[in-house]
């Protein structure tokens, strides 16, 4: 994948060192040079302390994000209640970390899911292609042209008593698509390589290949594409929850909290900045990871230098 | 091109039609319409039997006690004749959908048109300067509002225009509905009343699309940018604008266009957001209010319409392609 002039001496060091141990000397080159990217470092802190809030932040304090205290009521931030209190008297902070458990819990599974999804749908129609491929492009246009958000607001009420992991089923269900054009564009030329063919010819089974040859071939795109799945999945999530066609009441996340904030903005900020606020700087670093990711897995996309042209990937 | 594109069209026929079956199957079941009707009667004190709900769901054509599959025989009759049925108060869905369209196709074509010309050419700018200032500005705006649902965005424009009219003391920026009730004054007045109303509901559609626009771009431009028939235009004796304009923008915008057609489902589901906080009476808020009532008919007639604008962009985008790329014209 990575084209060895594009490494720096270091790099290629670290290449030539670990060259005999396989996958893991190439992790290591990559981990070094995410290392080397402060955007995407930034970002991967602050998704560190962000799951640190999200799931240490609920035993810091006493309050439970259901309690309510009906001595303060719509309080500013104060030792008592670290983010202050909404209009029934609920404890913001431990609101708003609940919150944000559960807008990271779905997040991290919808980009699972909807990644292996792809990366099995795409690689399956590239690989067979013929009825297999039309019927299964057929099958991504057909979700594509259906307004996914409509249609997860259509379903949502019926599937209230299933609570969130339906909503993560959801969720993956169209959210998987244009992935999937990807992978399958990619496992096309893939095929077409000396490899994959050698060992069709051995009698390899074909889900073998798909598993062994194609996949990993093209790991360094399913891990970008997760990560920003991740954060696409966030922002659909608080979407719908800010409906109400999400998370339901009495469980909440940021989209509910944000939704319930909206009224008192002006007049009790607290209700509803932490809980935006939280949302943005999650998603942010989310995206900064995944670009630093691009540069490190995948330094085709780099920008060639001007009057150098470099030999470029084809996606579609 | 010409057999290019009709053979995309009669493609995109076929989604549309399966679209149509899927959706309504998925509205007729997953709404409950009969809770709708007993509900209203519980709440109106007086317990209706259920043979009158019956009646009425009949009436509307949305009686869950009738197969599906017959209940969308008798729809799509009506509808291939350009009858959508009925809402659940009994009044036309064609008429609603009439008073609707408008609205909505007026946000979203302003805020298309504002998005796409805006985010191109602020990701050709950033290109053509990379690494300056004003790019890395670009850059890390975009990245920013990226990171924020539609909704969001919203939210604090509304918000940020509350604290700018309080701190004036004006209504400066309006931001309810489309125009101000029983405004009087003449057209000029009326003009500026409504443009007064269209900037934030357009800009927190825009915005999202100028960033994703501008990221794409400014890829593209610096790939471009890089390749040597820009070099031979420029060697040639063209000026530099005219060479960027002509030979590097009109080939960084053949992969835009695909682009262009997944933009713009986005655009639609936040012009949902939009319509809805802003108080605009369009599609998108009449969806998120007869889902609340278990309005079949209205529903399916928003998820048709949807799929036609998606559709429809695909086409727009295909014959975009076309006539960018002279390859595909053979094809």
């Amino acid at each position: 994948m990575s084209t060895p002039s594009l490494l720096t001496g270091e790099e290629l060091e670290a290449a030539d060192s670990l060259a005999g141990r396989g996958p893991a000397g190439r992790i290591r080159v990559t981990l070094r040079r995410v290392a080397g990217n402060k955007a995407a470092m930034t970002g991967l802190i602050v998704i560190v302390l962000l799951f640190l809030l999200a799931f240490v932040g609920p035993h810091l304090t006493r309050w439970s994000y259901s309690d309510i205290d009906y001595t303060s009521i719509r309080q500013g931030p104060s030792g008592r209640h670290w983010w202050g209190t909404d209009g029934i008297g609920h404890d913001v902070f431990a609101q708003t970390v609940r919150g944000l458990q559960k807008s990271l819990l779905i997040g991290l599974l919808v980009a699972l899911f909807s990644t292996v999804v792809a990366s099995l749908v795409g690689a399956c129609a590239g690989y067979f292609g013929g009825w297999a491929d039309r019927s299964l492009m057929f099958l991504v246009d057909l979700l594509l042209v259906f307004p996914s958000f409509l249609i997860i607001a259509i379903v949502s009420p019926r599937l209230r008593s299933s609570g969130w992991i339906a909503l993560v089923g959801l969720i993956t269900l169209f959210g998987w698509m244009i992935t999937a054009r990807v992978v399958r564009s990619m496992t096309l030329s893939i095929v077409e390589r000396d490899f994959v063919t050698a060992a069709r010819f051995m009698g390899v089974h074909p889900a073998r290949i798909i598993v062994r040859h194609v996949l990993p071939n093209i790991a360094s795109f399913l891990i970008i594409d997760a990560t920003i799945q991740a954060g696409a999945a966030v922002i659909t999530e608080t979407s719908l929850s800010y409906f109400g066609f999400g998370v339901q009441a009495p469980d909440v996340s940021l989209g509910t909290l944000i939704a319930d904030g909206t009224g008192d903005a002006i007049g009790y900020p607290w209700m509803f900045f932490f809980a935006a606020g939280l949302l943005v700087v999650f998603v942010l670093a989310v995206n900064l990871v995944g670009d630093g990711l691009r540069d490190a897995l995948d330094p085709d996309s780099r920008r060639p230098r001007r009057g150098k042209k470099e030999p470029r990937r084809g996606h579609e | 091109m010409l057999r290019y594109l009709s053979r995309r069209l009669g493609y995109y026929v076929v989604l549309l039609l399966i679209a149509t079956l899927l959706s309504y199957l998925l509205a007729s079941t997953a709404l409950s319409p009969r809770g709708y009707f007993e509900g209203q009667s519980i709440s109106g004190g007086k317990r209706v039997s259920s043979s009158s709900v019956d009646k009425q769901l009949t009436a509307i054509g949305i009686n869950d006690h009738t197969n599906v599959f017959d209940r969308f025989g008798t729809w799509g009759e009506h509808a291939v004749h350009g009858n959508l049925g009925k809402t659940i108060d009994d009044t036309s869905v064609n008429a609603e959908f009439g008073r609707r369209i408008g609205v909505s196709l007026r946000l979203l074509i302003i805020g298309l048109v504002v998005g796409t010309v805006v985010g191109i050419l602020a990701g050709a700018w950033g290109a053509v300067r990379q690494y300056r200032l004003s790019d890395r500005a670009v850059t890390i705006l975009s990245f920013l509002i990226l990171s924020m649902p539609t909704f969001l965005i919203a939210l604090l424009l509304k918000i940020g225009a509350i604290k700018l009219n309080q701190m004036l003391g004006v209504d400066l920026i309006k931001f309810t509905g489309e125009k101000t009730p029983n405004l009087a004054g003449g057209f000029g007045r009326q003009l500026t009343d409504r443009l007064t109303h269209l900037l934030l509901p357009t800009l927190s559609i825009a915005l999202g699309t100028i960033a994703g626009y501008s990221r794409y771009q400014r890829n593209i431009m610096l790939d471009v940018l890089g390749s040597d028939y820009l070099r031979t235009a420029l060697a040639k004796g063209l000026s530099r604008r005219r060479a960027l304009l002509r030979h590097g923008l009109r080939t960084a915008l053949i992969p835009m266009s695909t682009f262009f057609a997944y933009g713009f489902l986005g655009l639609f589901t936040g012009a949902t957001f939009t319509e809805k906080i802003f108080g605009w009476h369009g599609m998108g808020e009449w969806f998120i209010d007869s889902i609340n009532k278990n309005d079949v008919n209205s529903v399916v007639a928003v998820n048709v319409f949807a799929a036609v604008v998606v559709l429809f962009s695909g086409f727009l985008a295909d014959a975009l392609h076309a006539a960018l790329d002279p390859r595909i014209r053979q094809a």
